[in-house]
């Protein structure tokens, strides 16, 4: 049990009809913003930024592992993507299918390595491990170093859709995020995901009653570390470029905040993080330095004041689970 | 099976030879032979430092003992990891109240019944499919008196109850022998009363070895007392006896205990 998710989780008992509904709601509210004026390239941004806040919920909000290394699953996958597209020539799904194949390979190493010790050794351990990818990526030729792999071709998906059009993009991006939503939503609610809770709330006790936790945390390790991976995957199609600014350890704190903004352990939290922390970096940008104080500013008050984050506090006040 | 005594050799679910654990030249237990009867209520008492909760963790597997053998129904577990062990139907309780606290009553059962199933890494699959647990779940919430809790989280339950919740959580895997520690600690009569209760029924069908500190619940409940003092075995025999033992009496006096 750690320290970190004790009394920052909602007890509300689950009610999954109030959880679909705000799903659609989210849906229906993401779709119609190609026409509201809303500047979709940042909405994309965001988007791939809340599936990655989602991933790294899996593993600390219902594995209780916080795990300080996240960037190098989305900054791997967007390299081995990118180098994919542009090197090889392969087709976006084809990138993104070896962008994401890799992470999860990656998920299985690390994590193989991480899982043995727990608390702040888990995170170190994940930080550390994290630290040595960044310095074989700065000098791997592959990644180009400090310039990263820029100008990467889009192409067309499964040959029909051209993601050089900012419209298809908006939906081949949106119709990836909600489908890994969906896929951590199904993994919380599963019987695997019961086990993983009870590990989160009393892994001793876990292990007492016969589970061999090791290999449940293993398993949401690499799962997360996949979606997290898929999310840096189809960044790529946005940003259209990976540079060492997503393996570097300050994105890795990035994903905590917006985690924690949004609500440890809430199924809405971390997007509603993630679009809060992408678009005060967007629309604050004219601060220039300022922005980090800012973050910081609201980071210290989101402990201080709303230990359960955005979502979790009005989760609470409702006493309803989102 | 045999309750009355016909196969000698079977008759001892647990066996430990030579149990020692050294902590940096320091023996918390050294050298304890304890032998578990099938079908019984063993409590392991003494005075505070005895090495009572370190014996319990080396039966539970949580510490790995300096030397000596632990035998369940004759198989050495002395190298066996805690949830290989809790698989063969040995499972141990906690000193404070081992329950998932987010989870409600039902839900913190059925993770239990859940085990017992098999694996559980289908993520893929809804946890509707864990509704077939719940009759089961019910009944046994319904054993240990806490079915208007069972949509409850664990957290906001009383102390006393969660107690009962833990129990209940061990009685779905079905174990063979449970190992309760301390599972009076921190509670009021009241609900001394009733989880006293519940062991001595519940021990009809399991064997039972707890670690506990309140005496009196020891003499009603125990059909065998192992007492311990500065980590190895003083005596053993059931209650009316050890009363009367001078070395049990000085052991607890000389310690400050009544």
């Amino acid at each position: 049990m750690s320290a970190l998710t004790d009394d920052t989780l909602p007890v509300t008992p689950r009610a999954m009809r109030d959880e679909m509904i705000v799903f659609a709601a989210m849906a229906v509210l993401l779709a119609i913003v190609p026409f509201t004026g809303i500047y979709p390239f940042f909405v994309m941004q965001a988007l791939c930024f809340a599936l990655l806040a989602c991933a790294f919920n899996l593993l600390i909000g219902y594995g209780g592992l916080l795990s300080f290394g996240h960037a190098m699953f989305l900054g791997t996958a967007g390299y081995v993507s990118a180098h994919a597209l542009k090197v090889w020539a392969f087709p976006p799904e084809l990138g993104i299918l070896v962008g994401t194949a890799a992470a999860a390979l990656l998920g299985l190493i690390t994590g193989y390595i991480s899982i043995k010790r727990q608390g702040i050794y888990f995170s170190m351990i994940t930080l550390a491990l994290s630290q040595l990818l960044y310095f074989l990526y700065l000098q791997a030729p592959f990644t180009h170093g400090e310039d990263g792999i820029q100008g990467i071709p889009q192409g067309h998906l499964l040959g029909i859709f051209d993601l050089s059009k900012p419209l298809v993009l908006y939906y081949v991006v949106l119709v990836g995020f909600l489908a890994g939503f969906l896929l951590i939503y199904r993994t919380i609610n599963s019987p695997f995901g019961e086990v993983l809770k009870s590990i989160r709330e009393n892994e001793p006790r876990a292990i007492s009653l016969g589970y061999k936790t090791d290999q449940y945390k293993l398993v949401a390790f690499i799962l997360s570390g996949t979606l997290a991976g898929f999310a840096g995957s189809l960044k790529v199609f946005v940003a259209q470029n990976a540079s060492l600014t997503d393996v570097h350890w300050s994105m890795s704190g990035e994903i905590v905040l917006m985690t924690l903004v949004g609500g440890l352990g809430t199924i809405f939290g971390p997007v509603v993080g993630a679009f809060v922390i992408i678009a005060m970096q967007q629309y604050l940008a004219g601060f220039g330095q300022w922005v980090t104080v800012i973050q910081g500013v609201i980071f210290v008050s989101c402990v201080l004041l709303f230990r359960r984050g955005l979502v979790g506090e009005l989760a609470h006040f409702l006493r309803r689970s989102l | 099976m045999a309750h009355g005594g016909f196969y000698l050799a079977d008759d001892f679910i647990l066996e430990t030879n030579g149990l020692t654990k050294e902590f940096a030249g320091f023996f918390a237990v050294r050298d304890v032979a304890l032998k578990v009867r099938r079908g019984s209520i063993h409590a392991l008492i003494g005075p505070n430092g005895a090495g009572k909760t370190t014996c319990f963790n080396l039966l539970t597997k949580f510490l790995k003992p300096s030397a000596g053998q632990i035998r369940y129904k004759g198989q050495d577990i002395t190298a066996m990891p805690p949830a290989d062990v809790a698989r063969l139907g040995l499972v141990r309780s906690f000193q404070i109240s081992a329950v998932f606290p987010h989870l409600t009553a039902l839900e913190n059962v059925r993770v239990a019944l859940q085990r017992q199933h098999g694996a559980s890494f289908d993520f893929w699959r809804s946890k509707s499919v864990l509704d077939r647990f719940n009759p089961r779940a019910h009944e046994l919430l319904n054993d240990v008196g806490l079915s208007e809790f069972a949509n409850t989280p664990a957290v906001e339950m009383p102390y006393g109850r969660k107690r009962a919740l833990e129990i209940a959580t061990t009685l779905a895997l079905d174990p063979e022998m449970m190992l309760l520690d301390e599972p009076m600690a921190g509670m009021g009569h009241e609900d001394i009363d009733k989880i006293a209760a519940l062991i001595k029924r519940i021990s009809a069908k399991y064997t039972i070895l707890m670690v506990e500190h309140n005496l009196s619940v020891v003499a009603n409940l125990s059909d065998i007392i192992t007492v311990l003092t500065r980590g190895q075995v003083l005596a053993e025999g059931n209650y009316a006896d050890l009363s009367k033992d001078e070395r049990v009496k000085e052991a607890y006096l000389g310690a400050g205990h009544g």
